[in-house]
């Protein structure tokens, strides 16, 4: 009887001890940058849409990092 | 189309820190990170030469290899991103990174370290598009704007470039052969080819007679 009255108590005392649940274990699937691209500050011109849009908006939007486009060069 | 990546010209930089002030403003970035330095080698000396410094978005990435809990991934585009949700604060990633670009805010109680912070290549992250809550953890996707890094549009003299690998290396060759100086910091044979395989060779640098 008392044997059974303790397993009882330490069954139920040891049962509060179960492991928590991990919080955030995968990473999200991250968006390609031309879906749901934000329109409030797009760039002027530029229309998010396609792959091919994008990747054309970056080629022309890194000539800008050439000043060779506008200056003549020796 | 080619990865993503940033050149800075030392050539060019003056070390006025205009990308660090870009990057911090765009992002909100927090107290005690700098995602992009400018480090200055012999500063003071005649001769010194700057360079600024952030994620180098490697393709082999060490912080990617070395986190616990695979917070990190790359984009198409070549970025490394990671997921803040996931990332326990380890600083595994930090130890790993040769340029010291995982960073941890100092606005902890205790020594706490919090979620690691670094350049995005202004990519945002794993949360929707120009989202409030990506945002808040990742600062401004100007990617999905159709805009290229702050940092390296912002930059005065044009020294720091950024965006499709090809077009940023097609400019800084440009610049090196019509100034013929620059091309021997970073590998001009590896880069552009040695001239046994066809490429072009490396402009030779004007010796610098001192001026009294």
């Amino acid at each position: 009887m008392n044997r059974a009255a303790v397993f009882l108590a330490s069954a139920l005392v040891l049962g509060a001890c179960t492991e928590k649940p991990q919080g955030v274990t995968t990473r999200k699937v991250d968006e390609k940058p031309w879906e749901n691209a934000s329109a409030a500050y797009a760039a002027p011109g530029f229309k998010a849409g396609d792959k091919g849009a994008w990747e054309s908006q970056m080629r022309s939007r890194n000539q800008a990092q050439n000043e060779y486009n506008r200056t003549a060069t020796r | 189309m080619a990865r993503m990546k940033f050149i800075c010209d030392s050539e060019r930089c003056i070390e006025c820190n205009g990308c660090v002030t870009a990057c911090k403003a765009e992002h909100d970035v927090p107290w005690g990170v700098n995602r992009r330095r400018v480090v200055t080698l012999n500063d003071g000396v005649p001769g010194e030469k700057s360079i600024s410094v952030a994620c180098m978005h490697c393709s082999d990435a060490p912080c990617m290899a070395v986190c616990p809990v695979d917070c990190f991934y790359r984009t198409d585009e070549g970025v490394v991103l990671h997921d803040k949700d996931v990332c326990i604060g380890c600083g595994y990633c930090s130890y790993a990174c040769p340029f010291g670009a995982p960073q941890f805010p100092t606005n902890g109680t205790f020594g706490l370290r919090g979620k690691m912070d670094k350049c995005t290549f202004c990519a945002g992250g794993p949360e929707a598009n120009g989202s409030q809550a990506e945002f808040e953890k990742y600062g401004r996707n100007r990617l999905a704007e159709g805009k290229l890094p702050a940092c390296a549009e912002m930059c005065s003299t044009k020294a720091l470039l950024g965006g499709d690998g090809d077009i940023v290396a097609d400019i800084f060759r440009t610049r090196v052969l019509t100034r013929n100086k620059g091309s021997e910091i970073w590998g001009w044979g590896t880069a552009y080819g040695k001239p046994s395989q066809g490429g072009t060779a490396p402009a030779q640098p004007k010796t610098e007679t001192s001026k009294s």
